[in-house]
């Protein structure tokens, strides 16, 4: 299964729920493609939340530093909400545990973007 | 196919399409292949990704999605490893060109970090030019002793 992203609004953040794969082709062109929406529409505060998300691929994890540049470039803060362990120890890795901001928490990923 | 010389038993063999089909296929033949031989669920999913990563680079990289251009994809097994060898038929590339993916003004970029989650998936990882050009890989993983 490609990824599926499903977007709600609590207050002034958008939360992504994101479910699937995110690898190359189809899945990361998704990703890329809302993240470029959100900003462009103003929602510049997000949360992206990988609980379900069961996979991720080299290729995956560029398209999120991708869009933590495009967001931020904007003046915006895109935040990590409950990484799966293998997400997790990709981050670990790669070293993106460094520049993502990760929460285990919805309410205090939230807060932190008030 | 197997020998005191060489103690790999061939699984597949075979030239594939520079499509990402082809790299999802070698996924799935290289997971089953090691939970067949007794890989816990966490190391075949690593060899695997390890093999997605080295099958993307084939084809996108190497390859460049040529419908003239094959990727062969080698999966043998010894009793307690498995060796994968996919070679394509690029241009060829050097990783010591690349630059550390870890250092601090690459860590932003958006790709590059195939080649280190492949060591970090794998026992062993050779990458060198293909006889007939391009690139070939090899790598080795093993059931951890429990």
């Amino acid at each position: 299964m490609s990824v599926k992203l499903t977007t709600r609004q609590v207050g002034d953040v958008t939360v992504i729920d994101a479910a699937g794969r995110i690898t190359l082709g189809e899945g990361s062109s998704t990703f890329r493609d809302t993240i470029k929406e959100m900003v462009n529409a103003g929602q510049k505060k997000i949360l992206l939340n990988l609980a379900e998300v069961s996979y991720i691929d080299s290729s995956g994890i560029g398209e999120l530093v991708s869009g933590y540049t495009t967001v931020s470039n904007a003046g915006g803060s895109l935040k990590l909400l409950n990484l799966t362990k293998r997400i997790h120890d990709l981050l670990q890795i790669t070293k993106l545990y460094t520049i993502f901001e990760v929460f285990d928490d919805e309410a205090r990923g939230l807060a932190s973007l008030k | 196919m197997q020998n005191a010389d060489n103690p790999f038993t061939v699984l597949v063999d075979e030239y594939l399409e520079s499509s990402l089909d082809s790299v999802d296929s070698c996924e799935e033949k290289t997971k089953d292949a090691a939970l067949g031989i007794g890989f816990s669920e966490e190391d075949a999913y690593q060899v695997g990704y390890a093999v997605r990563e080295a099958l993307v680079n084939a084809v996108v990289h190497g390859n460049q999605y040529s419908a003239n251009k094959r990727v062969r994809f080698v999966l043998s097994r010894s009793e307690h490893t498995l060796q994968i060898e996919i070679e394509d038929e690029g241009r060829g590339f050097s990783p010591d060109t690349q630059g550390d993916p870890l250092a601090e003004e690459n860590l932003l970029n958006q790709s590059g970090r195939g080649i280190m989650i492949i060591r970090a998936f794998v026992d062993e990882l050779q990458i060198a030019a293909a006889p007939r050009g391009g690139t070939r890989m090899v790598m080795k993983k093993s059931i951890v002793a429990g």
